[in-house]
């Protein structure tokens, strides 16, 4: 395997980008990354990104963003209908072939021009599921009162989960929620939006965006003071149908966590892609963290949820705090699908 | 090709319909993936990986229906990725499918692409309201339409070319079982007769709209040494993206498509691919495409590839360079999987298992897809023989 | 090559049905309406651009890095990904990139009668084109080249909308050369930045 690193990484994130469209949120942060390493669109080997059509109510959706990245001379590029940490995974792969030293990803979203929970909806079984158009929130709490009342998890636990976001999230310049001085019990007070999930249980919707640049080995030295080295990436799917699947596990969060390496060292901090306290309680298990580990410094997916950009999130998060020496080793997560269905685990490390 | 080998072990296909009501979306790419492993003679637990694309999520009206499908693609506790590159999604899921292998991340890879539009409304999906853009065109023959009159005009090419395109292209898809279009009482003057619908498109000249799924199973060297039947060598991939509307775009020819065309050859070690290739599968979901695809791809000279439709290069019957002796986009159309057909018809080719379409002796051959605003390119160049 | 109708050995068994389905009438399709809003964003670029309209005028972008206008403006070069915010007002004036006579009916323009010509409209001074209705001729006299000028609808019914223009009608004069016609007559323009058919005197 080459050694390949985050050199560079741009997000914003807000909770309604009400007067920009993707393509021009997109502009400032591909140019972001690329001026910070001193590249040109020209230099860069391979473009993979990831959005939804669902999201922005337009086939073809993605055709447009490309006017974001300049394209003239023709790229070598790709897209995913999924996560923007996907389109990293996929990016990954084209250095691994040796065929592209350096790479661009980007992920984009705006849940504001609709309704996402609903939205979400379509992404069930379209015979059996789907025609009862079930909330996204009213799935998540199927999974969370299992995990609640097979004693998995209590509602303390869940609620903690909550108020640990809001505490790292202030500060953090992409966090759309955050609190300083939130409690357990003012959770807990809160009246269930779909029961057992509270207004705090539940990822804050935002709009954003994201852009990561990729480099290998010493071209990536030579790109940025400290890369963020990927150790390890993985990512794995669980059946779709909820009835079969034990909602109170992610199996293919552990597994992949696994086959990424996560627990061959010690970690210093990990950022999540849980949607629901309920998922990170899960997630916590299943990628056998350990108990005094700090999860998500930014306030994680849950204080700033921008979907299809979420997990591309948590890398460019990690990936920073390890360039800036805020950390030597880190996992960063990526979810899709619903209850935890695809996940993708990607180990970062200083050198 | 730098990394890993990478063979072409089995391909699988549906039955192209305009309805496929017989099964569900699930039914449907089991049955080209099945397909698929029996020609491989592989089964579930050999495959590591599972990379689907298909094109937009509104032609079924579900969101990413992959995460439905994981299951019933044997997929579940493997990786599974999910492409969309507009028109040109079959053949970029196959490229990402080819570098997982490449990158000897995973030996055996399960590709498919599908589409079952009649699941949805295609027209519906294509036509959701945008507030802030004028509706002044009538669907993608609306928009490439202009685009053929350029070619028209500077080609100096006589009016029929694309009805001889769309006659051989049916012709074809009669000694294809999977083809979707049958026209078995079709004539040339048939073609020329039918119905302007986006002048100089005629109704003839366009592609259908299909139901379908097509699978490929990628194997490393190692798999591909292994099998008991023919494989296909991959010798190149490429992907180029151009955006839409710029400033000396030359939409005809764009540039992308050269560059591409440009990095498949070298890396396959083409150097005139007129003599060196032998088939050809080009994306040609209207007639008028094959003459500007074959100069684009470097076939023939600019503004002189309606020659070789003219004299018959490009018929199955004869030709020096067949092309889509499978029929073609033109003869069935499962969008997102129509792509990955041309994919797999280049690896059949020089399996030698087209059937009645087979091009004999073929050793080489392309395949190729486009989507967007001829915008989107992907490709690849397959061989009897490994690189 | 396998049979397409015989269903791959893998599907081809036998389903036998648990008995209280035996003699139920078997579903063979569901309906599912769908209906979801959207509240589309325009962007800072499209919403002076449409707001233009409701003022008679056309607006376009021109782009730092060598001055080509863009319309509609979308606040980026997408040659380059820079992004673009100048302002430019564009002549109602232009010529015919290319065109199609469409003979089907546009869902949502009842308006419509086909045949009806949709063109790739390249206004002066505009480095690309962008889409428009041509009439005021016959359907078989237009042409690559040819020169337009847009046709209003009366002041008193002009919206924040491209649909302002009602369409575009020959103005008579020559056409452009077909090799200067379209998106492909562009050339980089001098190190003012300024257009390079305005350069060479043309259109």
């Amino acid at each position: 395997m080459r050694d390949v690193a985050v050199v560079a990484t741009a997000q914003h994130q807000v909770a309604a980008l009400t007067g920009t469209t993707e393509v021009q949120l997109m502009v400032p942060l591909l140019n972001a990354v690329r001026d910070a390493i001193g590249l040109t669109q020209a230099d860069i080997g391979f473009t993979c990104s990831g959005s939804s059509d669902f999201l922005a109510g337009q086939a073809f959706s993605f055709v447009h963003t490309l006017d974001a990245v300049g394209s003239v001379p023709p790229i070598s590029e790709s897209h995913v209908e999924m996560d923007g940490a996907f389109a990293l995974y996929e990016a990954w792969v084209k250095i691994q072939t040796g065929a592209a030293d350096t790479a661009l990803v980007y992920g984009y979203g705006k849940s504001s021009p609709g309704s996402l929970r609903d939205i979400l909806a379509l992404q069930l079984d379209p015979y059996h599921v789907a025609p009862l158009w079930p909330t996204a929130d009213a799935v998540a709490a199927l999974q969370a009162r299992l995990l609640l009342e097979s004693g998995v998890s209590g509602a303390g636990e869940l609620a903690e989960i909550a108020v640990r976001s809001m505490r790292h999230a202030v500060g953090s310049p992409h966090a759309v929620r955050s609190s300083a001085d939130v409690t357990v019990a003012d959770v807990l007070a809160e009246a269930p939006v779909a029961d057992p999930l509270r207004p705090s249980d539940i990822a804050a919707e935002a709009d954003g965006g994201c852009a990561v640049v990729l480099a290998a080995g010493d071209l990536a030295r030579g790109l940025c003071e400290r890369p963020a080295w990927i150790r390890g990436i993985d990512h794995r799917i669980d059946a779709h149908g909820l009835g079969v699947r034990d909602l109170t596990r992610s199996p293919s969060a552990a597994a992949a966590a696994v086959r990424a390496g996560a627990g061959d060292d010690r970690l210093d901090f990990a950022e999540l892609h849980g949607l629901y306290t309920s998922q990170e309680a899960i997630l916590v298990r299943e990628l056998d963290l350990d108990d005094d580990l700090l999860v998500n410094p930014s306030g994680g997916a849950l204080a700033g949820n921008t979907t299809m950009a979420a997990g591309l999130m948590r890398i460019a998060e990690a990936a920073a705090r390890i360039s800036a020496g805020e950390g030597d080793r880190a996992l960063a997560h990526a979810t899709s699908g619903p209850c935890l269905q695809q996940n993708l685990v990607c180990v970062l490390e200083g050198e | 090709m730098s990394g890993e080998r990478i063979a072409v072990l089995g391909v699988g296909q549906t039955k192209y319909r305009s309805t496929r009501g017989d099964v569900s979306i699930a039914g449907l790419v089991r049955e080209a993936a099945y397909r698929a492993l029996e020609d491989a003679q592989l089964g579930w637990g050999d495959i590591d990986a599972v990379v689907i694309g298909k094109a937009p999520d509104f032609f079924e009206g579900v969101m990413m229906p992959e995460l439905y499908l994981a299951d019933a693609l044997g997929c579940v506790g493997k990786p599974m990725l999910r492409v969309h590159t507009a028109g040109s999604v079959g053949g970029s899921t196959a490229l990402v499918a080819a570098s997982l292998v490449q990158a000897r991340i995973h030996r055996r890879v399960l590709t498919l692409g599908f589409e079952k539009q009649s699941e949805s409304n295609a027209t519906w999906a294509l036509s959701l309201p945008q507030p802030f853009s004028v509706s002044a065109n009538a669907g993608a023959g609306g928009y490439f339409s202009p685009i053929i009159r350029q070619y028209m005009t500077r080609s100096g090419a006589p009016d029929l070319i694309g009805c001889m395109v769309a006659f051989k292209d049916r012709q074809n898809a009669l000694l294809n079982p999977y083809a979707h279009l049958h026209q078995h009482d079709l004539t040339f003057e048939k073609v020329v007769e039918s119905p302007m619908l986006w002048d100089p498109i005629r109704y003839s000249e366009t592609c259908p709209s299909s139901d379908g799924a097509c699978a490929m199973v990628l194997g490393d060297e190692v798999a591909g040494d292994a099998a008991t039947g023919p494989v296909a060598w991959v010798h190149g991939t490429a992907m180029r993206s151009e955006a839409n509307n710029f400033p000396g775009r030359d939409e005809v020819n764009p540039l992308a498509s050269r560059d591409c065309a440009a990095d498949v050859f070298r890396q396959a070690g083409i150097t005139d691919p007129r003599t060196q290739v032998d088939v050809v599968e080009v994306y040609v979901p209207f007639s008028w495409y094959e003459p500007m695809w074959l100069e684009s791809l470097g076939f023939a000279e600019p503004d002189n590839g309606w020659r070789m439709v003219e004299d018959g290069s490009t018929s199955l019957d004869g030709g020096d360079l067949p092309v889509n002796a499978s029929g073609g986009v033109l003869s069935s159309n499962p969008i997102g999987a129509s792509g990955m057909i041309r994919f797999a018809e280049a690896a059949m080719q020089v399996r030698g298992m087209a059937g009645e379409h087979q091009v004999d002796g073929a050793r080489t051959a392309l395949g190729h897809a486009y989507g967007g605003g001829a915008q989107y390119f992907a490709m690849w160049v397959v061989g009897s023989e490994k690189p | 090559m396998s049979d397409p109708d015989v269903p791959p050995s893998a599907l081809s068994g036998d389903v036998t049905l648990p008995a209280v389905l035996r003699d139920v009438e078997p579903v063979r399709s569901v309906r599912t309406p769908i209906r979801l809003e959207y509240s589309v964003t325009a962007g800072s670029a499209a919403e002076a651009y449409l707001r233009a309209y409701a003022e008679k005028r056309i607006v376009g972008h021109r782009s730092p890095v060598d001055g080509a206008v863009f319309i509609p403006p979308r606040g980026v070069d997408p040659r380059y990904g820079q992004e673009t915010a100048e302002e430019v007002e564009l002549a109602h004036t232009g010529h015919v990139g290319s065109f199609c006579v469409t003979h089907l009916p546009i869902p949502g323009r009842s308006d419509l009668v086909p045949p009806y010509v949709s063109a790739w409209i390249h206004l002066d001074g505009s480095a690309i084109g962008f889409l428009g209705l041509v009439a005021g001729c016959a359907n078989e006299d237009v042409r690559i080249g040819m020169r337009v000028r847009a046709v209003w609808k009366p002041d008193g019914e002009l919206g924040p909308t491209s649909e302002s223009i009602l369409h575009w009608e020959p103005t008579g004069e020559p056409d452009v050369p077909f090799e200067r016609a379209g998106n492909r007559a562009w050339r980089a323009g001098g190190p003012d930045g300024r257009d390079g058919r305005q350069e060479r005197g043309d259109a």
